[in-house]
């Protein structure tokens, strides 16, 4: 039996990979935990943090690779046996039951039982001393859905304590928490590792792992890329190991200017103090004021999560607005349905394809021409012959590859779909083209055709609102660049003064 | 994925659609072998009388013809709303609805009046019929997202009783359940153009049937409705992002998928009995659902599968000789049940299938 | 006051049915599986209680043959919708599309008759007032009836596998994570509301003392009405069912005075469902995971 004291990890996960589908989460990560530290587990969205985590928590087997807990082998197990191995995890999206108190939550797969059915009485006296006992203040006998989102959360680690976690896994946990009840959750997280627990902390703050973690272990595209002591690791060296790609030697502590928005006289985008609701929050867009001029693109740079998905909905008309304006020129398209502001020359480009993009068992032709079918009804006939022919000329101009018009969507490439919904959204003359993750999941080759494209229509004059959480892919093409953290731009420079050391540590709360 | 992976694609399509069908089928004749020999019989006998009896003579193909008639009518319901991504349970009392509907105005009209305006007449009101009970779970489901599963269901005890009341009063004929006979917009029998049809119920509505199958696959496949219909059932998201009105278009489609339903009154009303009786087609409008499932929604498939269902009813009555012709209600339900079954895991084995690769 | 007694004992006996069925249904609808299917239950049910209780001369042998018909036919739904992942809804048309024709199968094969069974042991004591109410005292399928949903009220909030079918019905994913087997608990949430579906269903054919083709009449989505109608609550529900099956009372007792045509009557189930579901008076809100995996 090893001996967890004498400095072996009481974690040890090596080479795991995981696919779904089509979808690599995990390509090789390792992680190791010493006992009773406080260990964050850093990267970007999608670089497997979360699956990582959901293997050691027995949600589901790795593809290949073992999962050690104090050197015993338990690559594979179930997340009841994680739970009885004194695993336990909090998960980004709450796993409560909302229309169930929160003791009911608590002692759900564990029920204390008078003959045949629930001691509620010693449920609720177990589960109320167990909170006070970690100095949480909750009613257990509330209902879970009336709980804020903080309490809500205390809940979720109640649940892994009471059934005796010793080795905490919290995922994201502070992405929707105010900063008292951040701080309230490292009192919480203090108080288990003076106890003798291990915790694991997902996260992209930085803030968060310069103040409360011991060791950092940074994940990028599915591997483990870095492994060191919080200590004596600075916010800059962390960000770039988190989001850079080449390790860029600077001495410059260069402080970013911020520079005001700048108003062109013919303004395309102009959004004005613009307050969006998000799915969990009331002000996932947080007053957030820019513009975009023709001809240029505006880069906004940040993590995802951050009310980038709101902003976006808003803009294209697929959200409401809480309040603030968005005009189009001289005009005030706040109120607007999606099918307006695109007949204005407001053009979109999803950042799900599959979700929002594409009608994948459409052919490439009919999903060439979503939005604008109307446009091709010939005396109540949709002219197949023009579809076609446009479908072609656009294939041809994209590279779209391989090039025949009918081939349903679902048969193509990443690559090859995202120029689908790329062409179909420089189809006409925009006046704004809001593009969202334009080369999410595109092979190399693919980015460059269309990062090209959004040039020229850059060149021709269009206002290009770009977001993209692949800084690279911002700093390859934005004339402006933002960024955007919890909900508000903290930020805006020209592209000269934008770099991975600059943008970084804005991106992740650091600076 | 590589030009290889392309003829792949293609096969896995056309497997996921074809396959699920076969099963079906083999597991229904699976199915209908142990009702056979549990009643001592043997299955390849009862197979053959059942084929002869249906599509061996001229008066037995003219049934199949006249129930595939209405099969037709409210397969194309379902599976309207089906490419609409909604669930129209409620075909049966759409389709009652319709026939009502062509009663009232072939009764209106004065006796006599032309076919050539008498029939259109008849047959819009039948639409019309249709379409309003389709219309309010539409409207149910995009203003208050009221599950069109349940409101159909619902819809359909409401209307038949709606519709028994309308009839209890003037309309019936006396100790009947029918109403008189409509004085216009008689559709002929086919055994007025082929003689061996004579005695069989098949009438030229079917020819109206087998029209309103090409014009809902022009519908759907060749104009902008229709494809925003199918936009909106196959990525609703998508189809909200190109500014489709998702809410309209399910309005739209559920009306549609009435009408449709209610187009198959006239089959009874003016082609058969000429009155409206109640219950005239008990049965069809679930039957739509296998229908449509079978024919995997698609206008071609629906004619196809109609036909199917058709001549196992038909069969039924030629085998009752040897076999309870309740074996054939049986077998709807074991067809339907293996076509639920196996969709889903037919796409899971071929998924399956192709990561291996 | 003897009308009252009678209008009373009326409501009970026709309420009973509608109850079982409830019950069943609430359960399974709790844990995530739709449940189209207590028409067909109650049917199999109803035909296999008469069979049983054909062969053996005893009424409770029928009780149990029915309990055993109506599991079946839940398992045949379970194993569709939870192994296969079939479409609950058309799952659950198929099942009473398949208990229609089998039901109708057996009866031809068996007894030669293409609408009713003969006659065979039950347990009502005929229609008279009195006989109602003593009916009430000897059918023991009716005290049976009226307590199933209190027990399936207490069953789901008071026992560990109540609250365990409330969760997976509304938060799969959340049980899965603390080790609940989500199959599992609907498996048997689905099993016993076949059981307590078919109930009802023996009720029916046990009460009348033979099997007529169709029996259940429809009576399994007035069920299915009062579970939404009661907001997928059992005691809710409970109460839906009595008021509907007072209304049926009403209706027939008003037959001779023709107040109300009997078919507006007939109609108050549904529309009252449909009321439930758009929100007009309070939001019928259905489990969050009813329907998806």
């Amino acid at each position: 039996m090893t001996n967890a004291g004498d400095g072996a990890p009481i974690v040890r996960m090596t080479g795991i990979a995981k696919r779904f589908g089509a979808v690599e989460a995990i390509r090789d990560a390792t992680l190791e935990v010493a006992p009773g530290e406080i260990h964050a587990l850093v990267g970007e969205n999608g670089a497997g943090k979360s699956t990582l985590m959901r293997i050691l928590a027995g949600l589901f087997p790795p593809d290949s690779g073992t999962v050690e807990l104090t050197g015993r082998d338990v690559t594979g197990w179930s997340a009841a046996q994680a739970i009885r191995a004194s695993v336990g995890m909090v998960h980004q999206h709450f796993m409560l039951v909302p229309l169930l108190t929160i003791t009911e939550n608590v002692i759900l797969g564990r029920e204390p039982r008078r003959g045949l059915a629930i001691d509620m009485a010693r449920a609720q006296r177990e589960v109320a001393e167990a909170a006070e006992r970690n100095g949480f203040q909750m009613n257990v006998r509330a209902c879970v859905r009336d709980l804020s989102v903080g309490e809500q959360q205390r809940v979720e680690i109640l649940k892994t304590l009471v059934r005796g976690a010793r080795i905490l896994i919290l995922d994201e946990p502070t992405a929707v928490l105010s900063p008292p009840e951040v701080q309230e959750l490292w009192r919480v997280l203090r108080a288990l590792k003076a106890t003798g627990g291990t915790i694991i902390l997902i996260t992209h703050k930085l803030d968060e792992v310069t103040e409360i973690s011991d060791t950092i272990t940074v994940m990028r595209a599915g591997r483990t890329v870095a492994r060191f002591p919080t200590a004596g690791a600075s916010a800059q060296s962390i960000a770039r190991a988190m989001v850079g790609r080449d390790v860029l030697l600077s001495n410059d502590a260069a402080t970013p200017a911020p520079s005001p928005t700048s108003q062109i006289a013919r303004a395309g985008l102009d959004v004005r103090h613009l307050v969006v609701a998000g799915e969990r929050r009331a002000r996932a867009v947080d007053d957030v004021s820019f513009a975009v001029a023709r001809g240029e693109i505006l880069g906004i740079a940040g993590v995802e999560g951050n009310g980038q998905s709101a902003l976006i909905e808003a803009i294209v008309g697929l959200r409401r607005a809480t309040s603030g304006e968005i005009m189009l020129g001289d005009r005030d398209i706040t109120a607007l349905s999606v099918r307006e502001r695109d007949a204005l020359g407001l053009a979109h480009i999803p950042e799900d394809r599959h979700r929002r993009g594409l009608v994948l068992d459409f052919s490439v032709a009919d999903n060439l021409i979503l939005g604008r079918q109307r446009e091709y009804d010939h005396r109540g006939t949709l002219d197949r012959a023009r579809v076609l022919a446009d479908a072609r000329a656009a294939i041809e101009r994209a590279e779209i590859r391989p090039a025949d018009p009918e081939l349903p969507a679902r048969a193509l490439s990443g690559g090859n779909q995202q120029k689908i919904v790329i062409a179909r959204a420089l189809a006409r003359e925009t006046s704004v083209l809001v593009a969202a993750q334009p080369t999410r999941g595109v092979d190399v080759g693919a980015i460059e055709q269309i990062h090209a494209r959004l040039r020229a229509a850059r060149d021709a004059g269009t206002a290009i609102l770009l977001v993209s959480a692949d800084l690279s892919e911002v700093l390859a093409l934005a004339d402006r660049v933002a960024v955007m953290y919890g909900g508000r731009i903290v930020s805006t420079m020209p592209r000269s003064q934008a770099s991975e050391e600059t943008l970084g540590p804005l991106m992740t709360g650091a600076a | 994925m590589s030009a290889k992976g392309l003829p792949a694609a293609m096969r896995a399509r056309v497997a996921e659609a074809l396959l699920p069908p076969l099963v079906a089928l083999l597991v229904s004749i699976v199915a209908g072998d142990l009702l056979i020999l549990a009643v001592g019989q043997s299955p390849g006998a009862v197979y053959r009388m059942m084929l002869e009896g249906t599509w061996g003579n001229a008066y037995g193909f003219g049934q199949v013809l006249y129930k595939t008639t209405t099969l037709v009518c409210t397969g194309l319901a379902v599976a309207v709303g089906l490419r609409a991504g909604l669930f129209n349970i409620g075909a049966e009392g759409q389709l009652a609805a319709g026939g009502l509907g062509a009663a009232l105005v072939g009764l209106a009209l004065p006796a006599g009046t032309t076919a050539l305006l008498a029939v259109p007449l008849c047959t819009v009101a039948a639409l019309a019929g249709g379409g309003i009970v389709g219309y309010v779970p539409g409207v149910l489901r995009a203003r208050w997202g009221a599950h069109e599963v349940i409101t159909t269901i619902m819809l359909n005890f409401i209307v038949l009783a709606l519709l028994s009341w309308m009839l209890s009063g003037r309309l019936r004929v006396p100790e009947t359940l029918h109403t008189q006979a409509i004085r216009s917009g008689e559709l002929p029998r086919l055994a007025t153009w082929w003689a061996p049809f004579h005695g069989s119920a098949a009438n030229a509505s079917l020819l109206i049937v087998l029209a309103a199958a090409v014009a809902t696959s022009w519908y759907l496949f060749h104009t902008s409705r229709g494809y925003e219909l199918r936009a909106v059932g196959l990525q609703p998201e998508a189809a909200e992002s190109g500014g489709v009105s998702v809410g309209n278009t399910w309005i739209r489609a559920l009306t549609l998928s009435g009408a449709l339903a209610g187009l198959g009154g006239i089959n009874f009303v003016l082609g058969y009995e000429h009155y409206y009786e109640e219950g005239f087609a008990t049965g069809a409008g679930f039957l739509g659902i296998a229908v449509a499932l079978v024919g995997r929604s698609n206008p071609f498939g629906v004619v196809l599968a109609a036909l199917f269902f058709a001549t196992l009813s038909q069969g039924g009555l030629a085998i009752n000789a040897l076999v309870p012709k309740q074996m054939v209600d049986a077998l709807q339900g074991v067809v339907i049940l293996a076509m639920a079954a196996s969709v889903p895991e037919v796409r899971r084995l071929l998924a399956i299938g192709r990561s291996a690769r | 006051m003897s009308m009252v007694l009678a209008f009373l004992a009326q409501t009970l006996r026709i309420a009973v049915p509608y109850l079982f069925a409830a019950a069943g249904g609430v359960l399974a609808e709790r844990s995530g599986i739709i449940s189209l299917t207590l028409e067909g239950f109650m049917l199999g049910g109803a035909f296999s209680a008469m069979l049983g209780s054909y062969w053996s001369g005893n009424p409770w042998v029928g009780v149990l043959a029915g309990v055993v018909g109506g599991l079946v036919l839940g398992l045949v739904h379970a194993v569709a919708t939870i192994r296969y992942k079939a479409d609950q809804v058309v799952s659950g048309i198929a099942i009473n599309l398949l208990a229609v024709g089998l039901t109708r199968y057996f009866l031809k094969l068996v007894f030669d008759s293409s609408s009713n069974s003969p006659r065979v042991a039950g347990f009502s004591a005929g229609t008279s007032t009195t006989a109602l109410v003593a009916g009430l005292l000897h059918n023991p399928l009716i005290p049976l009836g009226l307590v199933a949903l209190p027990v399936v009220a207490w069953l789901m909030y008071r026992t560990p596998f109540g609250l365990r079918v409330r969760a997976v019905g509304e938060h799969p994913e959340a049980a899965a994570t603390l080790g609940v087997s989500v199959a599992r608990v609907r498996y048997v949430a689905v099993a016993l509301s076949g059981a307590l579906a078919a109930l009802g269903g023996t009720y029916l054919s046990l009460d009348q003392h033979q099997f007529t083709d169709g029996m259940s009449a429809g009576r399994g989505f007035i069920a299915l009405a009062a579970i939404i109608f009661g907001r997928w609550d059992p005691m809710r529900a409970a109460l839906a069912c009595l008021f509907f099956a007072a209304a049926e009372t009403l209706q027939i007792q008003l037959q001779a005075m023709q107040a109300i045509p009997s078919q507006f009557v007939q109609m108050i189930p549904y529309v009252l469902t449909i009321v439930a579901l758009v929100g007009v008076v309070g939001r019928a809100i259905p489990p969050a995971a009813l329907g998806r995996e």
